[in-house]
């Protein structure tokens, strides 16, 4: 295509309509944030609404730039990022290399199912008290709870996506005289990178709801400490600009996975 | 002529919680070197089990296989498998694909693969050995595969109905194409099909299985002129053949 500069009309035209058509969706996407933002602001300044409870967008922004300022909102930010990453890391690590040993050990799988199905439904927060008498009240605590949040997910998807390995060709890997191991690196490992992939998006999300819960149960410093303290002393304000940095933040870790994501298929093309 | 494979009262039973199915009951075939067998028989009737076997892949309950008169060895360095579907790997090129038995039978020197590559020429896929699989053709796909199969040099090619998942256009060709291959390199085949045209254009000898447990039916040696799959289903006695087994079949 980009080779062929001599486009016909037809071809220009349905490329400037698809082009247009994006444009319309940029368009609007930005449009209905900056009226949804404008509308709170609004409401808030006029009273309609009560600012105190509800905060609104220029205050934030300058609670922002204050927290920036004052106190130290790169270094909460900095515990979160660090539990998180780390968390995110371990989940992942350890998780793959799980779900590796319950593909290659068929007994092991059935043996350890009913487990991974509990550890699965329960709601990991409840174990909230016994991590903090485990871990104490710091990161480490909180780096446990995001893992403990992560894995499990982490195990499954995995598992799924080795196990949804062709048969067909195992058979044939098989024929040529190959081992579980070769069948592992040869086949199942390199099929299974959509899988790892999807897992590495969802193990993102894990992770911050891990590390956010951790800081609400326990913790001194990072974002989920501000805006647990903020809700407690009714700091709307801060509740809402460490949601807001939450967000970005959260974002940006999924961007870069995401990133990561195209770098691998292009390196396989 | 000298004797490639030998099945001795090959016996198969399955065993399931409620039942025990007996698939191949006592039986027996053997191919000569440079041979085309084909195996065909009922769907269901235990003809994939009967190469797995050949392959060393499942220990039949009894009997024996023999190649070149010796019992083989689980993982024969001899014999090639070919599926009914390519099963290229998407994620590695043609030239990484027809490489992979070399890497799997750790024998991927500069030799063994400078051969995989002169097949790769002689049959006209050199150009696209950097290409990935979902840029060729089925019919290509399938010739691909076929030289993955012959990278190794196996004396032996079992084929399970390897042009099943072709349309019929692609499949006469394709027949055509790997038949044309089989015999410049003048290898040895035993192809399972459920497909009689296919089976009769292509085969030296055929031999028909019961329905389960399968047993040995007949066996047919056919001899129609043409040298090719397509020329012989252009022949007369090539319908008379047809009958013959497709009689054989439902009888």
């Amino acid at each position: 295509m980009k080779k062929d500069n001599k486009l016909s009309a037809e071809h220009l035209r349905y490329i400037k309509n698809i082009k247009r058509e994006t444009c319309i969706v940029w368009i609007l996407r930005i449009s209905i944030l900056l009226f949804l933002l404008g509308l709170w602001e609004l409401l808030a300044r006029t009273g309609v609404i009560d600012p105190f409870i509800t905060s609104y967008p220029t205050k934030i922004i300058v609670t922002i730039k204050n927290l920036f300022v004052e106190n130290n909102l790169v270094y909460h930010m900095t515990i979160t990022l660090y539990e998180t990453i780390l968390g995110f890391l371990i989940a992942v690590g350890l998780g793959y290399a799980i779900a590796l040993a319950l593909w290659w050990s068929e007994r092991a799988r059935r043996i350890l199912e009913p487990y991974i199905v509990v550890l699965n439904s329960l709601p990991k927060i409840a174990l909230g008290p016994i991590i903090i008498v485990w871990c104490g009240s710091g990161s480490k605590a909180i780096i446990f709870m995001a893992v403990l949040i992560g894995i499990i997910v982490a195990i499954i998807t995995m598992l799924n996506g080795f196990l949804a390995t062709d048969k067909n060709k195992i058979f044939l890997l098989r024929s040529m005289g190959a081992s579980k191991f070769q069948i592992l690196l040869k086949l199942v490992i390199p099929g299974s990178l959509p899988t790892f992939i999807s897992m590495l998006k969802i193990s993102v999300g894990m992770a911050w709801i891990g590390s956010i819960m951790g800081e609400y149960l326990v913790s001194r410093a990072g974002l989920g400490y501000l805006i647990v303290y903020g809700g407690q002393v009714f700091k709307l304000d801060l509740v809402m600009a460490a949601t807001v940095v939450l967000c970005i933040l959260a974002t940006l870790m999924y961007a870069l996975v995401a990133m990561l994501e195209k770098l691998i298929i292009k390196y396989k093309n | 002529m000298k004797k490639l494979l030998e099945l001795k009262n090959i016996s198969m039973k399955y065993q399931t919680l409620t039942d025990e199915i007996t698939a191949i009951d006592n039986l027996s075939l053997e191919c000569g070197e440079g041979e085309f067998l084909s195996i065909i028989g009922p769907s269901g009737c235990g003809k994939t089990t009967v190469l797995s076997i050949i392959a060393g892949l499942i220990q039949p309950t009894s009997g024996e296989v023999l190649i070149e008169g010796k019992p083989m060895g689980k993982n024969s360095e001899e014999l090639g498998y070919m599926l009914q579907k390519d099963q290229l790997f998407p994620w590695r090129t043609i030239e990484k694909n027809i490489f992979l038995p070399l890497e799997i039978k750790k024998i991927n020197d500069l030799a063994h693969k400078n051969y995989a590559l002169s097949l790769l020429k002689k049959y006209g896929l050199y150009e696209f050995r950097k290409n990935y699989p979902d840029q060729l053709s089925g019919g290509m796909r399938q010739r691909a595969a076929l030289i993955r199969t012959l990278a190794s040099s196996p004396k032996l090619l079992l084929l399970d109905e390897p042009f099943s998942a072709l349309d019929y256009q692609t499949r006469l060709s394709v027949c055509d194409d790997v038949y044309g291959i089989i015999k410049a390199e003048s290898k040895t085949a035993v192809l399972v099909t459920h497909d009689i045209s296919e089976a009769i254009s292509m085969s030296d000898i055929i031999v028909v299985l019961s329905d389960r447990p399968s047993k040995v039916k007949s066996v047919h040696k056919p001899i129609i002129s043409g040298n090719s799959p397509l020329r012989k289903r252009e022949s007369p006695d090539f319908s008379i053949w047809f009958e013959k087994i497709w009689k054989e079949l439902n009888g």
